[in-house]
């Protein structure tokens, strides 16, 4: 496999931002994944988010693990610094990024093999000590790279390719981010950009630890009759607990909704979560009828999407460390050496 | 015959874990350090909080000796549970101080030792009331008769008293009355002072009593490190606290009280170098401290951080291995799973410092390394030397020296249009330029990777682009050679064919070894070995000598190993000198050792 830039010409009439960026600045190379891949699908709607909210590309920081899932920063945000890392391990590198330089956006992109078995540990714990970032799980209930082995958020009951049914218990990620302290909480499906992008939107704008678990059809070994994170299943199976529009105040967007309850999330910083309300009683502010109403739906056999829950003033790693404001990367000598005469006075205490 | 010896002995203090006597202890070595008298305080803890039996060890010697000596003149027998072993290790002619207030039969002890009892519990329970304060007062009684039999200066102890509870004053008399109590019962009791003795000398100079950990945190503190993340385990952890409690008193922005640190206790060691990793990739200087058992779990990472060309900073704190060894005893035996940390082929340049005052130089310069060489930097200290108090030089500043960033390409550069490939070697050391993330908006964005790439770091499984880069890091690790700090020569007073390479904390018994040896007629030059990758003054001083001795507290001859295969030199020319039972090497140990050595070569010599 080679490194496959895609070529630079687009419609002269193409749609530009705030910034003056096109869709196509937020790209990267070409993807290497296999076609029709859900995770293609995400890099695109990330790609949208990130032009709908006129982000610098370089402003943002792209780590990932190791796997599919994990190869997808390459191909998209092609001005921004990557890091794939070791597998699992993509939650304490960004946490050490993050703490080194707190001012640009930190984008973790993972899967359910990364996340949920070799990287559990690290997952619960970067979202536990409230890292700012949005952190994605591309699930797709397989191991893709090494050819369709099941990962731990295969559903019990759910078939390989080759037709052996999954014993095991799933990880449900989503419940364990609740459960965890995480201050914005998702599920989405790739085949849904309709909700997906403003969840990723609203996410970035979220200055605490966003988690949003995005089921991915692995097309090449987990898209067959009986497996239940097939496109099929999936869309047979969504229940969607909302959908949402995320308003920035710059540039605000209009949708109709059919009749419906219309809430508006004010968000800290002046930002509006427009929520439309799909499942009546789902408030996304109280976190134990979040979890309850995620054992409810899949207990019917479906899948519960959108906004699960949202703290609207979340803290974050560095409020709780009392870090300056200065990202410390910037610090000079005069800010953090000490110097003679401090050093003078510690050699006379120990004495 | 009892023995005389002034300001040259060693005190054993045999204690119970948790019973509050090593503050007591301190105050003792302490004391005779204020009276101008080296001394090196060790401690032998066992993994454990309270009950199991601990031992505090303090070398007395005018001379400076500051390495183990082996051997016991005093016991201060504490913990019956040790009793038998403790009093066996006694030197013929030697004494024994214990608390007579139960009485011991006559077979515990040995004829030719001296016997001072004094029935501390007695005392204790005469005066106080309380259990916390019967146990408690009672080390410091024994501080006090100790005093007296020893005859150190009693004014010394109470200004020393003073100044260990300013703030706390009510607590000063009280103190005070335990001294005297105990010291009044030895006067009272015994002839004072008993044959070894501690005499006003003016032995200490400037120089400051401080553990390694310790300084090594000052040093990242000096070294500019914002950001650490860390994992407990012993004998690292204090290494991590130090820097915390530095950082709150000199890194916290007096304006708006906000610190310009974080420090952050990872969930495991992996956690902890993939922050370190994550600030390092990102332009903070970062650390972790560590022992053995974490550096076995970062491997993975290490080896991304080698590949990838991210600056990190480890201090390994060593002790015994493997698995979990010997957890709270000292080694030196983490050298090859650091020097070759991770699968694929790796090297990392490793650091060696003999004593705090190193500590503190190595740790503020491994940052400046880490940035230069963008790449893992390790500070092997180890237990010696890193929990025990040591005598050392005192720290040293340039405020004019500046911190070393090594080749950041800069948005100014970048947008000037100066070339950016992260892996181009644009100078012929082997170190490319590397950006920030977030530096300029269309130049210099880079993906690291742990897999193969070009000059250009873009994904690449061409087997060209590979060799390539490999060779570059080669390069590079030579252009390291020049960078870390040079061995120290110490040569013989005559010239010799033998010569010793050694490191880290076994200098101060080598160095009184060389001295018993050279008394002996055995002549030797030391090279203290500093840094790996080794420089051509070591290859050329084993070129020198017809032998080497290799001396190393590991039994795997592991300096050694990495001696032989580094510099290509002949197993038969370095001669292993292999200590390894988890206590501090001695003098004593190094000195039969090569002794023996040399006889044989000897003997063999003779047709």
């Amino acid at each position: 496999m080679t490194y496959l830039p895609k070529p630079k010409f687009h419609h002269p009439d193409i749609e530009t931002n705030e910034l003056g960026f096109t869709h196509r600045d937020y790209e990267g190379p070409i993807s290497t994944l296999c076609a029709g891949c859900g995770h293609d699908s995400i890099s695109g709607a990330i790609i949208r988010a990130c032009f709908e909210l006129s982000i610098e590309p370089h402003r943002v920081a792209k780590l990932s693990g190791i796997g599919c899932s994990s190869k997808t920063p390459t191909y998209f945000l092609g001005q921004s610094h990557g890091f794939n890392t070791v597998h699992g391990r993509m939650p304490s590198v960004l946490t050490g990024a993050n703490m080194a330089n707190r001012d640009l956006l930190y984008l973790g992109v993972s899967g359910d093999g990364d996340s949920a078995s070799i990287g559990f540990g690290q997952f619960a714990h970067a979202i536990r000590r409230g890292v700012n970032m949005v952190y994605i799980v591309e699930n797709n209930g397989v191991y893709g790279l090494t050819k369709g082995q099941f990962s731990a958020t295969s559903d019990k009951g759910s078939k390989s390719k080759k037709g052996v049914a999954n014993r095991d218990t799933p990880i449900d990620l989503v419940a364990m981010a609740l459960q965890l302290g995480a201050t914005f909480v998702a599920r989405s499906f790739s085949g849904d950009k309709g909700q997906l992008v403003p969840l990723i939107k609203a996410a970035i704008e979220h200055k605490g630890a966003a988690f949003i678990d995005c089921i991915s059809p692995c097309v090449a070994f987990n898209n067959h009759e009986g497996s239940t994170k097939s496109f099929d299943y999936v869309r047979a199976h969504n229940a969607a607990l909302n959908s949402l529009d995320f308003i920035t105040g710059r540039a605000p967007i209009t949708a109709d909704y059919a009749p419906g309850s219309v809430e508006d999330v004010k968000l800290h910083d002046g930002t509006t979560i427009k929520l439309h309300k799909l499942a009546e009683d789902h408030d996304v502010r109280d976190k134990g009828a979040a979890i309850s109403a995620l054992h409810r739906i899949q207990a019917r056999g479906e899948i519960a999407t959108g906004l699960v829950y949202l703290d609207s003033d979340p803290d974050d790693l560095h409020a709780n460390l009392n870090t300056i404001a200065r990202p410390l990367n910037t610090l000079n000598d005069a800010d953090i050496v000490p110097g003679v005469a401090a050093l003078a006075k510690i050699n006379a205490a120990l004495r | 015959m009892p023995i005389q010896s002034i300001n040259d002995f060693v005190v054993r203090f045999a204690n119970v874990n948790g019973s509050g006597s090593a503050s007591a202890n301190q105050l003792f070595a302490r004391s005779i350090i204020r009276m101008g008298v080296p001394v090196t305080p060790r401690n032998i803890f066992p993994s454990n909080i309270q009950g199991l039996p601990t031992w505090y060890e303090v070398r007395v010697s005018e001379a400076g000796n500051l390495g183990a000596r082996g051997g016991t003149d005093l016991l201060v027998a504490m913990n019956p549970q040790t009793w038998q072993d403790d009093v066996a290790a006694i030197e013929p002619g030697g004494y024994i101080f214990y608390d007579s207030s139960r009485s011991i039969p006559k077979s515990q002890f040995r004829d030719d030792v001296t016997i001072l009892g004094v029935p501390l519990t007695e005392i204790c329970n005469k005066r106080y009331t309380d259990p916390r304060q019967r146990q408690l007062f009672k080390n410091i009684i024994y501080v006090g008769a100790l005093a007296a039999l020893l005859d150190i200066d009693i004014k010394v102890v109470e200004q020393l008293i003073g100044e260990q509870f300013k703030g706390k004053d009510k607590l000063i008399a009280p103190n005070l009355e335990a001294l005297h109590m105990g010291r009044d019962y030895a006067v009272q009791n015994f002839e004072c002072p008993i044959g070894l003795r501690v005499c006003h000398a003016d032995n200490i100079g400037d120089r400051i009593f401080v553990e390694g950990n310790t300084a090594a945190a000052l040093g990242a503190v000096y070294g500019g490190a914002t950001v650490c993340a860390w994992y407990p385990i012993t004998p690292s952890t204090s290494l991590a606290e130090a820097f915390m409690a530095y950082c709150q008193r000199l890194r916290v922005d007096k304006e708006t009280g906000q610190n310009k640190f974080a420090i952050v206790q990872a969930e495991d060691e992996l956690a902890s170098i993939g922050m370190v990793v994550g600030a390092g990739w990102n332009g903070a200087r970062a650390f972790t401290a560590t022992s053995g058992p974490g550096i076995s779990l970062m491997q993975e990472f290490l080896g991304l951080a080698y590949f990838a060309e991210i600056p990190a900073v480890v201090f390994d704190v060593q002790r015994g291995g493997p698995s979990t060894g010997i957890p709270t005893r000292t080694q030196q035996s983490d050298i090859l799973s650091c020097a070759y940390a991770s699968h694929g082929d790796t090297k990392h340049v490793l650091l060696f410092p003999e004593d705090p005052y190193e500590a503190f130089e190595f740790g503020a310069q491994a940052f400046d390394l880490a940035d230069r060489l963008q790449t893992p930097i390790f500070v092997m200290l180890d237990l010696d030397i890193g929990s025990n108090h040591r005598l050392c030089a005192p720290f040293t500043w340039d405020d004019n020296r500046r911190l070393d960033r090594g080749k950041v390409m800069t948005a100014a550069e970048l947008e000037a249009g100066k070339e950016f490939g992260r892996y181009l070697d644009v100078d012929g050391d082997g170190i490319p330029y590397r950006t920030y993330p977030g530096t300029h908006p269309r130049r210099g964005a880079y993906f690291t990777r742990g897999t193969t790439k070009d000059r250009y770091a873009r994904y690449s499984e061409e087997g060209a682009d590979y060799v390539d880069n490999m060779e570059r890091l080669a390069k590079k690790f030579e252009t390291a050679k020049s960078l870390v700090p040079g061995p120290v020569l110490k040569s013989a007073s005559r010239k010799t064919d033998l010569g010793v390479i050694y490191f880290g904390s076994t200098a101060p018994a080598m160095h009184e070894a060389a001295d018993m040896l050279a008394a002996k007629g055995v002549h030797l030059d030391l090279l203290r070995v500093r840094g790996f990758p080794f420089s051509s003054e070591v290859t050329d001083f084993i070129a020198e000598h017809e032998r080497v001795f290799v001396v190393e507290q590991n039994k795997d001859a592991q300096l050694r190993t990495l001696l032989m295969v580094e510099c290509g030199i002949d197993p038969a020319q370095l001669m292993p000198i292999l200590h390894y039972d988890g206590n501090p090497i001695t003098a004593r140990f190094v000195t039969k050792a090569i002794g023996d050595a040399v006889n044989q070569i000897q003997e063999r010599a003779i047709p």
